[in-house]
């Protein structure tokens, strides 16, 4: 026998199941009035500096159908790269969004001013990404990703160039459809599946 | 002192993503290995609500639907508990969201189509911030147990979903409370997903007499434990690295 840790487990996730909306959008789900609003409903608000981008997507399943009852999260630095809460950030920015896909098309909209770049532990930038999480029955421990631009400089990004074969790093690239809005899906498995992070 | 990095998630201490008892999961999970890597200041960081977020009756849930003017059908139940970390600390002024099941096992949700009614006073979600030690507590009713499309006869043992996100982003977490005692927790597919049986254990929220009110309510007890940041004396790594 040996002395026992003094530490803890971290709880088991399970899944957020289909009635995620009652829980953390309930105007969404057509419960209003229980909140004054919705949490998260935008990461920023007027005064905010940047450009401001549309993110349109869907989260697709396996076969390739889009998830109608997906929630996804988002958390992001303002448009000089720095973290919410942080010394000198935005006041006007606070980086946390949720959004969730149409019940009928599966498509959401993350509306947002474009982050910046922020700076790692080891002193590398890290290019300019949104983080995601994603939840919705059948995701039994909610799913991260990054989300980064394509019309940004992602060469030295540290993250993307862990991504083993490179071609993968692909998924988390936002195609420009048209100035300040971009295309983003997610796939949850099968061809172009999303890398998602254990981070 | 803790450097702010997070600790590595224990995988083998969640469910397995993909289960064929629990069919949804099966398109649904991804099949290649997730990219494991030390945190950084995008998961370390989150976002913070504040106490002016909260109403008054926001984690009561036998009276914010109908904003105090009746009281939801069922019975009545206080469930509280801690938010810690890993290293066993409070988790101060974090943000707890739950949702459930009224009493007759039905969601008010447009796509539950179970034919138990639905409670007039019932909305089914509540939220609270928890004190400087962690704490939180919620007056609910306790939910109903329901079927559901999946193998031939399929029941959700009564439960609560909780989302907590503690201070980083990389803390975020979604998970169910069951109730001591209830046969359908080992019948579960859903809660089965969780294989190491501790860890599914601790899932289930022990009735807490101490806790409860005479002639009012019972009590159940959930403690809930969010990914820890690394403790450290000292950083190894030379300066600026």
């Amino acid at each position: 026998m040996v002395q026992p840790l003094d530490t803890l487990h971290e709880t088991a996730s399970q899944t957020a199941g289909p009635y995620v909306h009652i829980g953390c959008i309930p105007s969404f789900a057509g419960l209003p009035g229980i909140y004054p609003e919705d949490l998260g409903r935008s990461p920023f608000s007027d005064g905010a500096e940047g450009e401001v981008v549309t993110i349109t997507g869907a989260v697709l399943d396996g076969m390739g159908a889009p998830l109608r009852d997906a929630m996804l999260e988002s958390w992001q630095a303002d448009a000089a790269g720095r973290y919410p809460g942080t010394p000198g950030a935005d006041p006007h920015v606070s980086g946390f969004c949720r959004f969730a896909a149409d019940k009928d098309t599966g498509e959401f909209t993350l509306r947002t001013i474009r982050p910046g770049a922020v700076t790692g532990h080891d002193g590398r930038a890290m290019a300019p990404h949104i983080s995601l999480w994603i939840v919705a029955r059948g995701i039994n421990i909610g799913l991260q990703t990054r989300l980064y631009f394509e019309d940004a400089d992602n060469s030295a990004d540290p993250l993307l160039a862990r991504i083993d074969p490179p071609t993968r790093a692909q998924t988390l690239i936002a195609q420009r459809m048209a100035p300040e809005a971009y295309r983003f899906n997610i796939r949850l498995q099968g061809e172009g599946e999303t890398v998602f992070l254990d981070i | 002192m803790t450097d702010g990095r997070l600790i590595p998630r224990r995988r083998d201490l969640h469910p397995v993503p993909r289960d064929a008892d629990y069919k949804t999961s099966v398109t649904r999970s991804p099949t290649l290995p997730l990219l494991s890597l030390e945190s950084t200041p995008s998961e370390e960081t989150g976002p913070r609500f504040g106490h002016d977020l909260i109403g008054p009756l926001d984690n009561d849930l036998i009276r914010n639907f109908s904003r105090g003017e009746a009281l939801a059908i069922g019975e009545r139940i206080r469930v509280h508990g801690r938010v810690l970390d890993e290293n066993a600390r409070p988790v101060p002024h974090t943000l707890v969201e739950i949702w459930q099941a009224n009493a007759g096992g039905r969601y008010r949700h447009v796509k539950d189509t179970y034919f138990a009614p639905l409670d007039p006073n019932f909305g089914g979600c509540g939220r609270t911030l928890t004190d400087e030690n962690g704490v939180y507590e919620f007056m609910t009713v306790r939910p109903g147990a329901y079927p559901w499309p999946n193998r031939g006869n399929d029941w959700r043992p009564m439960h609560i979903h909780f989302s907590v996100f503690g201070h980083a982003f990389g803390q975020r977490l979604i998970t169910q409370m069951y109730f001591e005692g209830d046969p359908l927790i080992d019948r579960c597919p859903i809660a089965a997903t969780v294989r190491d049986r501790a860890q599914l254990d601790r899932l289930v929220a022990p009735l807490d007499m101490g806790a409860s009110r005479p002639m009012d309510y019972l009590a159940y007890r959930f403690d809930i434990v969010l990914r820890g940041h690394r403790q450290t004396m000292f950083e190894n790594r030379p300066e600026g690295m």
